[in-house]
């Protein structure tokens, strides 16, 4: 008897008012706009914070700061980092982190400079072999999380340490000086050619760095990858249903992370010349905080990969700045420490309206 | 029912068998859905109504028994290859990217790429032609009054991500659509319009498997009615011809089912 299902609803079938699926934009003031800006362009408050620094530093600096070379040494600053900010930033994406970024770098960078020097193989060749460590490194690391569901703060503090370690066995602790690289094997400094536009000074790696930014960055946004990266850090069981292979794309992560880190190694022979197992410690630490400040959200899903750039930047205009002003450096921390913290505030603010 | 039998089920499953440890999920359950119908599955909470959806659609593997699509026996290990074989499931918990806009969780992991060297080559994405295709079939359900086809899943209602939902099964489940309860998170009038828009896809032809604990709205909308009890199917009725209470007689077991009825 179905007519027994009454008719409460009856008022509604007949009486209601279309608006159900209509999206209701209640009046959005001013606040709310800027809200829902932010939503759709979350690079924009880095943006907005590194071009505030820079003329704020180029009021109090003059021409000594605010001048072709001054800026663009600080994009020779932030290269290194920058480049494993890229790395760091697919990662965070997909809700994970990556610890072993700093290690898997100086690993690649003493595979290239060991591979060449000990064995004599061509450097061409030991590049390859670098970028190839490297790359292995990231699927070890996606492997786990992935396919043996590991969280990625753990599996990558593990592999951190692990190559880490590896590093410094394998290099025994010998650094590989800036003047044998230039005479027997020029191409493992290649990021560090330098060429001038008017005062401006570029290296290889600072091209490489925000050509790798762009490339990335075309990528997440016109590619099914790209599509599945954010899918999977957004809701991972959501994305699986959907039909998103997520271990593939975890892994690819990785993957990706690891070669891009690998990249940063062979940019890192450029920046300092020679080959030491003791450098970049702290490129882990400075990407994070570089992917913070750049409004990639921790928790997965959301942010743009143009965002890493800017807060590499940032934190770049800042130790630069503080310097020339002849403030303590522990100032750069502590500024860096309250921008990562006002980073995380807006980033959640920010998830706030769009529910 | 003589009718019934003659036809032949578009989606049939026999003697599913699912155990989790010691529980039995599914004990030789059967299932029969017929072409162009609503069937509702009804049961109580454990009764293992997830588990044969999910046996059906390809979330879980059943340890026993088959599974057939228009005659054939079929095999799915996995989400994907129910849906690559046309059947669509409308997950409770949607699942669906709430970062992500309405074209890209309607094309999630089936994404258009552009024809000739940008979509082969560089693998890029034909946004416009998904767009159009995700507005057109939003439209074709009326939920056009969704104003921005790019706008973040989050930030639409519930009905309206139910919407989306439903839009994104039809425009892609050629054969069978599986809506687990498509109305348990909404309110009284956004669900009136989620059951307009399931008899608006049932008159396009394509069968329907309902989950749903409401019973007016399963009575409402299902032309038979699959009542579930102790991981097996206890009967199936019909709608015109049973109360309300005696489906739920049924199915808490307070009622056994007579003879007449299609007993499994």
């Amino acid at each position: 008897m179905p007519t027994d299902t009454d008719h409460y609803e009856s008022s509604v079938r007949e009486r209601r008012a279309e608006t159900v699926a209509e999206f209701k934009s209640h009046k959005a003031g001013p606040l709310q706009r800027v809200q829902h800006a932010l939503h759709v362009t979350p690079a924009l408050v880095p943006l907005i914070v590194l071009l505030v620094s820079i003329i704020v530093f180029g009021l109090l600096l003059g021409s000594r700061f605010f001048s072709p070379f001054a800026l663009t040494l600080i994009l020779q600053q932030v290269q290194i980092v920058g480049i494993v900010a890229a790395a760091q930033s697919l990662v965070i994406l997909t809700a994970g982190i990556d610890l072993s970024v700093g290690a898997i770098m100086v690993l690649s960078s003493v595979v290239m400079g060991q591979f060449t020097f000990r064995y004599g193989i061509p450097a061409p060749v030991a590049v390859a072999c670098g970028l190839a460590v490297g790359t292995a490194c990231g699927f070890v690391n996606g492997w786990l999380v992935s396919v043996m569901r590991l969280p990625p703060f753990i599996v990558t503090l593990g592999s951190w340490q692990i190559f880490l370690a590896t590093n410094y066995l394998y290099s025994a602790n010998e650094t590989i000086r800036a003047q044998e690289i230039e005479a027997a094997a020029p191409i493992l400094q290649l990021f560090g050619a330098k060429f001038q536009i008017g005062g401006a000074v570029f290296t290889v790696g600072v091209v490489f760095m925000i050509a790798l930014i762009v490339v990335l960055g075309w990528t997440l946004r016109q590619t099914a990858w790209g599509r599945h990266v954010y899918a999977v850090g957004d809701d991972a069981e959501a994305a699986q249903l959907s039909g998103v292979n997520v271990k593939r794309t975890l892994i690819s992560v990785y993957m990706l992370s690891g070669l891009i880190c690998a990249f940063a190694g062979w940019a890192l022979i450029g920046r300092i010349g020679s080959v030491s197992p003791t450098s970049g410690y702290d490129a882990n630490i400075e990407s994070i905080t570089a992917v913070v400040i750049g409004g990639i959200s921790l928790f997965g899903g959301r942010g743009s990969i143009m965002g890493s750039l800017f807060g590499a930047l940032i934190v770049g205009v800042f130790s630069l700045g503080l310097r020339l002003l002849g403030a303590d450096a522990q100032w750069t921390y502590f500024f860096i420490g309250v921008l990562i913290i006002a980073a995380v505030a807006v980033d959640q603010w920010i998830r706030k309206v769009s529910a | 029912m003589s009718i019934e039998q003659k036809r032949e089920p578009i989606l049939k499953g026999r003697n599913l068998v699912k155990r989790y440890g010691k529980v039995v999920a599914l004990d030789h359950c059967d299932f029969d859905l017929y072409p162009g119908e609503i069937l509702a599955v009804i049961g109580d909470n454990g009764a293992g109504k997830s588990t044969l959806i999910k046996a059906l659609s390809g979330a879980v593997i059943p340890d026993e028994g088959e599974v057939y699509l228009e005659g054939k026996q079929v095999h799915f290990h996995s989400p994907n290859d129910a849906r690559h074989a046309g059947i669509e499931t409308v997950y409770q918990t949607l699942a669906m990217s709430p970062a992500l806009s309405i074209t890209d969780n309607m094309f999630m992991g089936r994404e258009l790429r552009k024809p000739g060297f940008r979509g082969k080559w560089l693998r890029q994405l034909d946004r416009a032609g998904m767009e159009k295709f995700a507005r057109d079939k939003l439209n074709d359900l009326g939920l056009m009054t969704i104003q921005n086809i790019n706008q973040a899943v989050e930030t639409l209602s519930g009905g309206q991500r139910q919407g989306v939902a439903v839009a994104r099964a039809a425009a892609f489940g050629s054969k069978v659509i599986i809506l687990d309860e498509p109305t348990a998170a909404l309110g009284v009038k956004e669900s009136r319009r989620v059951l307009e828009l399931i008899l608006d896809v049932k008159s396009r032809g394509i069968p329907i498997i309902l989950i749903s604990h409401n019973m007016p709205h399963v009575f409402e909308l299902a032309d038979r009615v699959h009542v579930h009890r102790l991981g097996q199917r206890l009967c199936v009725i019909d709608p015109k011809n049973h109360s309300m209470s005696d489906a739920v007689a049924f199915m808490t077991g307070a009622k056994e089912p007579e003879t007449e009825f299609e007993a499994a």
